[in-house]
Formats: structure tokens, sequence, C-alpha cells
């Protein structure tokens, strides 16, 4: 167990090391494109939490990273001179706010049921978000400019694209983090119990609502962060982030690389992003029916997602 | 802001209209659901490529009847051969898999779809023009023809299950799979027999709405989602509560639609689904279940 | 004709039958005796395919059935009649019959016989033939079970606990349904906790204790000799 341990986070040190120097030797777009497979991955994450460890099926992750977005940019556009924090704070409330609602729903509702509730919220803000343009935009979502960061009483300068990737980097590395710490815990484990066998658990005596609802707001908050990064990454926000297709995606990523390996999913958002470049050469924009038909193959004979394989494979 | 006597009656009307196309959508969705314990996520996009092969076959022949059959069977043979090959090896697995399985399917079909057709809106021209007169009212004809056919369908739907061979076999396996087959039913051939009557009809649904709504891909996730919400508000699994769920929830957004526009009309529908799961989870034309 | 060999099952970790080694000829009735939860419904339901053996075999007139689907074995000539009777609730007692009726290679003329013949054991049956099989009484349900199978026309009945919870009046009547079938020919493994019953009824009884078989003697042996009953069943 013990090698095991220490060799986990020699390839974490050994990844890390390869993301920090990325920037400084990589093309614009590749740049772009790790900057963009974290933030994915965060997202990705978060869900993980409730679909890999807790065993919910959530199509609502759309909302809270689109509200976390559009949270942002109101913030970057309302307060005047843009703010960092502030942005980050306003994307955490919304997305605080969202995630009460479902958290609300998810201890009345189980399986497919919160599934289908999570899929039609995630509709709802869609549907308001679309039709009310003159807060957010409507179809062609609010663009701002990017807030400098800025650490008070230290330092205070714009971003140049390496100090932003290193700034997503270090949110990213902190969430996972602390997420992984949270999975871990004996906190973490009483989800894994509640996803294999929910009736047990509540005849133990843990109360599963309770642990839902932490599951689902933790979820939520991460879900949002990711959201604000992106909107500070990308300087503009659009409806399309909030269709519920986004979330459908980002379970996509948590099966295909893994589900409850907080790692897997990751991997998953990487794959995908991979499989989407190189396919929309030869495929376009159609590059979505390929990678469709992997998905479904892996769900059906490979659930355990890239992760799961890899670690059959090298066990033995 | 009026709303006259005549644009209240003429969306009752457009509500039932549409009620019972999406009746013919949900019947087949619950009666999936029902049998195997599969949502099929799918479903709506079955809809979709039923009103595109309608659409051809139409541009094809110029006859609407014979693009309905062939839409019907065609995608109902999809439908069979989607089922037994990746559906069937789900069965006994978490639920959970179903639904991520007929989501990725759902995708590929959507973007097929584009592929195939093109991204424009096809249109299906309606068999019969013209309005129908009542009093000083009028009403298209191919919307009441619509409504009928449905009924029709749906209708011969009800007899098959009540008295065919096959159907007690259905119902049968519906309320105890293992003890039906323990009886030689062939219970995953009936599976897939399901199936493919739903995506049938689903099919059906899609040809019939072309001359109403166009035929374009977006109209896949559309019909999941309201049939979902029927089928939930309707009672999962209940085939009368989902007719009545379904012309409930469309005439809900017809009259919405005197309101608000057409696409905040829809928020009604999700307000409703939420409202039934919350108070009234097995469903809102379900009896209290003993 | 039916021969279960060294057979094993497991239902998630749990180890329930450890080796069980039965037989049935043909128009035998043989009875399966044991405590609750030694394995008795378990082999029942190995047999008809519902659960899988790890190991061992199951033969049916001389061929491997492990692991067949079920409605194959109810093509055979293999009926179960389960123990808490399973009834289509929903489906009215003619449909429920129906259910085995409807089979291919049964000829219209056939089944009006069969059905004449079945309404005619079970006159309450024909009474409530348009009802639906939920409302019957507990006793009309196990009847209404046993008659399906008969719909099947089958070789062996599967028989799990058929007078659970009945009447003494109707434990009667369950005990001449299985005289007359087992005067036509077909076999029975009955499984009971109604040691007398089972006596009278079989040929040849097996005993269970936790997975395995205990004991195994002509039933007439164990009319006159108790003791082994009392040893393994507290009786």
């Amino acid at each position: 167990m013990r090698r095991s341990v220490t060799s986990y986070w020699i390839g974490f040190a050994v990844i890390l090391g390869l993301l920090i120097i990325a920037p400084l030797v990589l093309p614009e777009f590749w740049r772009r494109f790790v900057t963009e497979i974290l933030i994915w991955g965060l997202l990705a994450m978060s869900s993980d939490i409730l679909v890999g460890y807790t065993g919910m099926v959530s199509f609502g992750h759309s909302v809270f990273f689109g509200l976390g977005m559009y949270c942002a940019a109101a913030a970057l556009l309302t307060i005047k001179p843009p703010n960092l924090w502030l942005a980050i704070l306003y994307g955490l409330a919304g997305a605080f706010v969202v995630a009460s609602f479902v958290a609300y729903f998810a201890t009345r509702l189980r399986d497919i049921y919160f599934s289908i509730t999570t899929l039609v919220f995630s509709q709802i803000f869609y549907v308001i978000i679309f039709t009310w343009t003159e807060v957010t935009g409507g179809e062609n979502g609010l663009a701002f400019s990017q807030p400098p960061l800025s650490i008070p009483g230290l330092w205070s300068g714009r971003f140049t694209p390496e100090t932003l990737h290193w700034f997503v980097l270090a949110v990213v590395t902190a969430s996972f983090l602390i997420l992984r710490r949270v999975t871990q815990s004996p906190f973490g484990m009483v989800l894994q119990a509640i996803r294999e066998n929910e009736p047990r658990a509540r005849a133990i005596g843990y109360s599963v609502e309770r642990y839902k609802i932490v599951a689902v707001m933790l979820s939520g908050l991460f879900a949002g962060l990711a959201g604000v990064l992106y909107a500070v990454q990308n300087k503009f926000t659009a409806p399309d982030f909030v269709f519920f297709l986004v979330s459908g995606e980002v379970v996509i990523f948590n099966v295909m690389g893994g589900m409850g390996t907080l790692v897997g999913p990751v991997v998953g958002a990487a794959f995908f992003l991979l499989l989407r470049e190189g396919l929309s050469r030869y495929f376009t924009e159609y590059y979505l029916i390929p990678v469709g038909i992997i998905f479904t193959a892996m769900v059906i004979f490979m659930p355990q997602g890239i992760l799961g394989f890899a670690r059959r494979r090298l066990n033995q | 802001m009026a709303i006259g006597l005549e644009q209240i009656l003429i969306q009752t009307v457009n509500g039932i209209v549409n009620g019972m196309i999406l009746a013919l959508v949900a019947s087949g969705l619950t009666l999936i659901f029902g049998i195997m314990d599969v949502v099929n996520f799918a479903h709506g996009d079955l809809v979709m490529l039923g009103g595109f092969v309608g659409a051809v076959t139409i541009a094809a022949t110029g006859n609407f009847w014979l693009a309905l059959l062939v839409a019907a069977v065609v995608i109902a043979v999809f439908g069979a051969v989607l089922q037994a090959t990746t559906l069937r090896p789900l069965i006994g697995r978490d639920p959970l898999t179903t639904i991520l399985a007929t989501f990725g399917i759902s995708l590929v079909l959507q973007k097929y779809a584009i592929w195939q057709w093109g991204p424009s809106a096809r249109r299906i021209q309606e068999p019969i023009t013209g309005n129908f007169s009542f009093f000083y009212l009028q009403y298209p004809w191919y919307r009441i023809l619509t409504a009928v056919l449905a009924t029709a369908i749906i209708g011969a739907l009800y007899l098959f299950l009540r008295y065919g061979k096959y159907g007690i076999w259905i119902r049968a396996t519906t309320q105890d799979r293992v003890m039906a087959q323990a009886m030689g039913i062939p219970v995953p051939l009936v599976h897939t027999a399901v199936f493919a009557i739903g995506a049938g009809m689903a099919a059906a649904s899609g040809v019939l709405f072309g001359p109403l709504g166009g035929v374009t891909q977006n109209i896949g996730l559309d019909f999941t989602l309201r049939a979902f919400i029927v089928v939930v508000v309707g009672g999962m699994g209940n085939l009368g509560g989902s007719i009545l769920a379904s012309i409930f929830i469309s005439l809900l957004e017809a009259y919405a639609a005197l309101i608000v526009s057409p696409a905040q009309a829809v928020i009604v529908s999700f307000v409703a689904l939420i409202l039934t799961l919350l108070f009234r989870p097995t469903g809102l034309f379900v009896p209290t279940p003993k | 004709m039916l021969a279960l060999n060294n057979v094993h099952t497991y239902y998630g970790k749990s180890h329930i039958l450890h080796g069980v080694s039965i037989e049935v000829q043909p128009g035998e009735v043989v009875g399966l005796l044991g405590r609750n939860g030694v394995g008795k419904s378990t082999t029942l339901k190995t047999v008809m395919g519902l659960v899988r053996p790890s190991e061992g075999s199951v033969t049916f007139e001389g061929r491997q059935i492990g692991g067949m689907a079920p409605h194959h074995l109810a093509h055979l000539g293999i009926a179960w009649v389960p123990e808490d009777r399973r009834i289509f609730r929903l489906l009215t007692v003619m449909e429920n019959l129906r259910t085995g009726l409807e089979r291919p290679g049964v000829t219209e003329a056939r089944r009006k016989e069969m059905l004449d013949k079945v309404y005619a054991s079970f006159p309450v049956l024909a009474e409530r033939r348009e009802q639906a099989g939920g409302t019957l009484s507990g006793g009309e349900q196990q009847m209404l079970a046993i008659a399906r199978a008969m719909m099947l026309e089958p070789k062996i009945i599967l028989l799990d606990e058929p007078t659970e919870g009945l009447m003494p009046r109707m434990v009667g009547q369950i005990s001449e349904i299985i005289n007359v079938l087992h005067g036509e020919g077909v076999a029975i493994l009955l499984v009971e906790q109604n040691v007398p019953l089972t006596l009278e009824a079989s040929n040849r009884v097996y005993i269970m204790e936790k997975g395995l078989v205990r004991h195994h003697a002509p039933a007439a042996d164990l009319r006159a000799n108790h003791a082994v009953i009392h040893q393994y069943l507290g009786i």
C-alpha cells in the first residue's frame, strides 16, 4: 500500500511539473487547449462527486457552471474596477443558491426522477437566460474584460497567458487536493456506501439526506468555480454553456475517464477534448458521431472507464 | 390585455391536438419503461428520425400515407436492432447505465441526422389542406386529422394489448418478467418487440407533426423532455395516465402561450413536473397507491 | 429424467447450495423436505433456469440444461409453480391460463379440450374465469397457479410449498390434485413444509439441511420410521 501511495504522489508531481512548464514550451493554441482541459477537468471532478461517488447522475451541472460564469460576468461588468476576487465570490454565490435548490430535490427524489429533474432544471435556466435578453444578453451572451490578477497588498497586474495558465492550474490543483481529501475521508466513504446500497446505508444509521445535500453543495460550488475560471479565461459567456448538453458532455468525461476516481474524469476530459480535436480534422463538426459511438460502447463494455481499465491492466 | 373567447377555444383545440401527438410518443415511452425499466433518452430522436424518413419518402413519392407507413416501419425495425444490440446487454445492470447509453445513442442520432440531411428544416406537406368551419371560427382540417389518427393508433395499441395473444404476452411480461419466462413466453423477444412498437409510434408522431412544426434535429430533445414529463406526471408505466397527462400538459402550454412567448410557455410543463414530483410522485393521474 | 449432480450456487457471496444431487424419474413424485432456508426453493429455481449453478450439472432427459433460459425449459416440459404463486394479478383467470395455452404446436381443438378439462377439475376457476387474478383468494390462486402450469402439458412440475397458508380443506384438495397429476404420469418435485402430506403423496423423499441433501429414502420407510424426520426437522 505504501508503494502505491508514494508512486501516486510521484506521478502527481510529475504531471504537475509538466503542467507548469507547459505554457513556456507550447505554442499558443495548445497552451489554451491545456488550460481548457484543466477547467473542464475541474468541472468533471465536481460532477464526479455526485455521479461517481454518490451515484446520482445529474444533468444539471451546466447550471452550476453557467451560473458561475454569468455571475462572474455580472461582477466584472457592474463593479468598476473589475475585481478578480469579487468575480469568484459572485460566481460561487450564484452556484451556491442554485445548488441549494438542487440539493433540496436531491433529497426528495431518487435515481431517474432526480436525473430527469436536473435535466429539466437545466433547460429552465437555459430558457430564462436565453430569453431574458436585457439582463443576460440573450443569445449573444455577455462580453467583458479580463480582471487583473491582484493579490491585495502584494501586487497587481494584468494576466499574461502564462500567469493565467498558472492561476488556473493553482486553483484546479487546490480544488483537486481539497476534493481528494474529502473523498478519502470518512465522509467520502459514506457517499460511496450510499452509491452502493442506499437502503443499507440508511439502515446503518447514516442520515442519507444530509450527506446528499453536502455532496450536491460541494459539487455545485466547484462547478461554479470552473465557470468563473472559464469566464475569466475567455472573457465572454453565452447561453450555450447552460444548455444541458454541457452537462451531458461532463457525464461523458466522467464515464470515459472512470467514475469515482477524481483523476479519472480529468483524464476523461482530456481524452474527449483530444478526440474532438483529432476527429474534427476528418469529420469536421460531426465529430460527435464517432465520439458518441465510442462513449456508448464504453458504457456497455468498459464501464470502469479508461482509468479503471488501465488499473486492471497494471494490476496484472 | 383581453384574451378573447375564440382564442381560448382555439388554444383548447390546439392543446388537444398537440396532446394527442405527444400521447403517441409518451405511450411508447411508458410502455418501454413499464416492461423493461429502460428510460429511453433517445426516444425523441426516434420521433425526429421518423420525421426525416417521412419527409424523404414524401419527396420521392408525394404520398403522405405511404410516408407515414414507411417511417413507422423503418424506425420500428431500427428500434428493434438498436435494442437487440445495445440495450439487451445492459439488462440487469444499474439503471443509470441505460440512461447513459441511451444518452450516447441520442447524441449520435442527432448528429447523424444533421450529417445525413443537413441542418435546415424539412417540410412535410399536409395531405389535406383547408379549414373546417365551426360557426365563425376556422380550424385547419389537418390538425383535426392528426388528432384523429393519433387517437386511432393509440386505440389500436390498446385493443392489441387487451385482446391479442401477444398482448397477453406483453402484459404478463410487464407484470412479472420471471414468471412470464417460466410460462414459456420468450421475454427477450417481447422486449425487442415492445421497443420496436414504441419506436414505430414515435416515428409516426414525427411524420404527423411534420406539417405542423417542420422536421429538424432539435425536435428530438424537445419531444424527449416533454415525453419524460408526461410519463412522470401520468405515472410511469401507466398507459391511460400518460394519455391524460399528455393532453393536460399540452393544454397548459397552449394556454400559457396566450400570455408568454411559446419558448417560455414550455416552462409551464417543467413546473408541472416539479410540482408532481414533490407532491404526487407516483403520478397525477394514478389512483392513490393502496 | 431430471438429475441435479453436485450443484453449487451462490447469491452474491453467499454459498447457498453446497453440492446438491437429486434425481426424479418419469412419473415419480419426489418430496423435498427441510427447514426454512436450507435451499429447497433455490433448488427448484436452479432447475428452472432462474439461478445459474456455479458448479455441477443439471440434466433433463439427457441434455444439459444448467444455464438455459427459463422459456426454453418451459417448452422442454418443465413447469414451475412458485412459492408465492405469482399469479398475473392484472390478467383474468382465463388470460392467466392462456399464457400457458398459447404455445406453438397446440391446435385450437386441443386448447379447447385442455380448458374444458381444467374448468371441470377446478369449477371455482370456471366461475371466476373473467375475474382478475388478484381478486382470487389464496386457495383459488394456488389452484390457478397449478392449473396454469398444467396448460404447458409438462413432463415434470416443480411445486414449491403449495399448501402454505391454506386452510385444511384446501390442503386436502391440493393433495388430491397431486394424486390426479401423478395418475396422469406427470412427475412432480414437491417442496413442502407439510410432512404428512409429503410422505403420503411421494414415492421418494430427500431431506435437505444447510444446502446439502442429508438423507434420502423411499417415502414408505419414512412413514414407518419417524426418527429421521425428528432428527432433521425437529417435528
